[in-house]
């Protein structure tokens, strides 16, 4: 399956892949709506990790052998039969968080009103190039076959 | 975003009232922000806060004096000579072919832009054996390039290491070359030697024998258009470990380069020095000295060339710089069409202009400048502030700074990374396919097929809005004769 692979070595830490995967995924699609009026604020569903010079956009894995997969009680979490991408059905899902717990990446976050998984990569299917990939300024961020 | 983008503190965030403070005393202008902001919501523009107006004591003027009057410093600043000399290339037009010669198709017909430079033999002898024709004479050693433009000396200290990567990997691509400029050479781009032409300047950074071998050809550099008679200085800060490593001087040192070459006092002592190279390399390398464009230029290219250059350089005076004294930058040198114009006519009249090729640089700004340079009688043009804008550069002249917001003129990691040389070689090598297309029409709108027919042909040239003297120099005829 297509993956996006992370060059770290060129991640400029602008945060521009979150802005930009936080308006491609928010009601509006339009930025100011979707930080000024959206209630509540939809989240990036990837994470600029930052220490020193080091940075880099992390998302989900998309894991071959996924552990939020087998965590998961209720089948939300599910790979997409067509792309293999690791999907989360938000009606299936009961908010038990497990899936937070054991994923090694830290790739999932929490919505504490809904009690339900907030953000989760999608790899923007259906959409051509996933929204990080083709806004980041330096390709830090490539989509590719691995 | 633009709080992390800028390196000057321009942006800062009050987390008390949730908003971004912009400070305009330190924006140096280079758009960084401007142009990565995702909502449009910045522009920048001069701030209309203005003294009151004097012809003579400008805004500019002023500033400068309360800079020096605090600092009791000399003025540095990067980047070529801004200050509002005339450009002589804007006073040259060129011909076309109207009815009694046909102009050529560039898309239709092949059009040759392949460029040698190097000595030239007095004549070539041929061994004729049957069907079969063989070179007799055993040429001088020449450097073959796709497109008569090269990308000048930048030293890797002044830009980073990925700008340097970004220069080799496009040069490569284009089958022309690029100049270390004299920080040395980084060991990872030992394999780009084919396409680098190593500096050996007054400084002698990273000179050594794998240096020497590993390029294409090599140059001695004993001035630079932007600061003509004065030295280098790449301040300790740019001095980290890599860069120390290259250079081979101590890490955090400031990296002095003397303003003469301590060993060359006289033409006599350059031609050691040019034979010295030529010996180490066993005569396989041309060997190209590059000097800024000054008064007496033409009798130095004389000197130059019967000491032994094979190519020399000369760098007219809006040629760029990381770091320069102000003063000097805004008033020495020439402009470098006359520094061309009479050197080409020089070496023709004393009968030794096919001995070297004419390489010229300093503020070339488009395919045309280039046209008309070639037309002057250059064979062919570095290139560095254009090259160097192709990458990301916004001309804020702050390169002396190190705090480069494009990643280009820094050695802070976390802003030379900000230049991916995926990125910036592409760029590079549109730009020049783009200028080479470009002068390709113009060759064909002349009727001709070659840029070796276009070569010294001031013919193809006429000036407009200069004075006979001016004229007479550049060697052209006003339009309209």
């Amino acid at each position: 399956m297509k993956r996006i692979f992370i060059k770290e070595e060129f991640c400029i830490g602008c945060r521009l892949c979150e802005i930009y995967c936080l308006v491609e995924h928010s009601n509006s699609k339009d930025i100011i709506k979707a930080f000024k009026k959206e209630n509540p604020r939809p989240l990036p569903r990837i994470i600029v990790e930052e220490k020193g010079y080091l940075s880099f956009g992390l998302q989900c894995r998309h894991c071959g052998e996924p552990p939020c997969l087998e965590a998961c009680m209720s089948g939300a979490l599910h790979r997409d039969e067509r792309t293999g991408a690791i999907l989360h059905n938000r009606d299936k899902c009961v908010g038990c968080w497990m899936c937070i717990m054991v994923c090694p990446y830290g790739a999932i976050k929490r919505d504490i009103n809904g009690k339900k998984v907030a953000s989760k990569c999608d790899l923007c299917i259906g959409r051509g190039l996933p929204i990080c990939v083709e806004k980041c300024p330096n390709q830090a961020l490539i989509l590719k076959e691995g | 975003m633009c709080v992390r983008q800028c390196a000057f503190e321009g942006h800062s965030y009050d987390p008390e009232t949730d908003e971004v403070i912009s400070r305009e005393e330190v924006c140096v202008g280079c758009h960084r922000c401007v142009t990565l902001c995702p909502t449009n919501a910045l522009t920048v523009r001069r701030n209309p806060l203005d003294f009151r107006p004097n012809a003579n004591w400008t805004a500019w003027a002023i500033r400068n004096i309360f800079k020096q009057a605090e600092t009791g410093g000399v003025l540095l600043t990067g980047m070529g000579n801004d200050r509002p000399y005339p450009i002589y290339w804007d006073h040259l037009l060129l011909n076309a072919s109207q009815v009694t010669n046909p102009s050529i198709d560039p898309l239709r017909e092949p059009m040759e832009l392949r460029t040698y430079l190097g000595r030239k033999t007095e004549r070539l002898e041929l061994d004729y054996r049957g069907e079969t024709v063989k070179l007799k004479t055993q040429l001088p050693p020449q450097l073959k390039l796709e497109t008569p433009i090269l990308f000048s000396a930048m030293s890797y200290g002044a830009i980073s290491y990925n700008a340097c990567e970004s220069l080799a990997r496009a040069a490569e691509a284009l089958g022309i070359y690029y100049n270390t400029g004299e920080g040395g050479l980084h060991p990872d781009l030992y394999k780009y030697g084919k396409n680098t032409i190593v500096q050996v300047a007054s400084g002698r950074f990273g000179v050594h024998k794998e240096y020497l071998d590993t390029a294409a050809a090599i140059e001695i550099k004993i001035g630079q258009g932007a600061k003509p008679g004065i030295g280098g200085h790449l301040p300790g800060e740019k001095v980290v470990e890599e860069v120390s490593k290259t250079r081979m001087i101590p890490k955090g040192t400031d990296a002095l380069s003397p303003a003469p070459q301590h060993d060359i006092y006289s033409i006599e002592d350059l031609r050691m020095l040019i034979f010295a190279l030529k010996e180490a390399t066993r005569y396989t390398k041309p060997i190209s000295v590059k000097i800024a464009a000054v008064h007496n230029s033409a009798a130095i290219a004389s000197g130059m060339v019967r000491a032994g250059a094979d190519i020399i350089a000369i760098d007219g005076f809006r040629g760029g710089t990381g770091a320069a004294p102000m003063v000097i930058r805004d008033n020495v040198g020439i402009p470098i069409e006359f520094a061309l114009a009479s050197v080409d006519q020089r070496l023709r009249d004393e009968g030794i202009r096919h001995q070297a090729s004419i390489v010229v640089a300093g503020g070339f700004r488009n395919s045309a400048d280039i046209f008309k340079a070639i037309a002057l009688g250059a064979d062919a043009v570095y290139i560095g502030t254009s090259a160097l804008i192709a990458m990301g550069c916004h001309m804020c002249q702050k390169c002396y700074t190190g705090k480069c917001n494009w990643g280009i003129a820094t050695q802070d990691p976390y802003l030379s990374k900000r230049l991916n040389p995926e990125i910036a070689s592409e760029r590079l090598i549109n730009l020049i396919h783009a200028w080479s297309h470009e002068i390709k029409e113009m060759l064909g709108g002349m009727g001709i097929n070659a840029i070796e027919s276009l070569r010294g042909n001031r013919l193809a040239l006429r000036g407009v809005g200069l004075t006979d003297t001016e004229l007479e120099i550049l060697g052209v005829l006003p339009a309209g004769r």
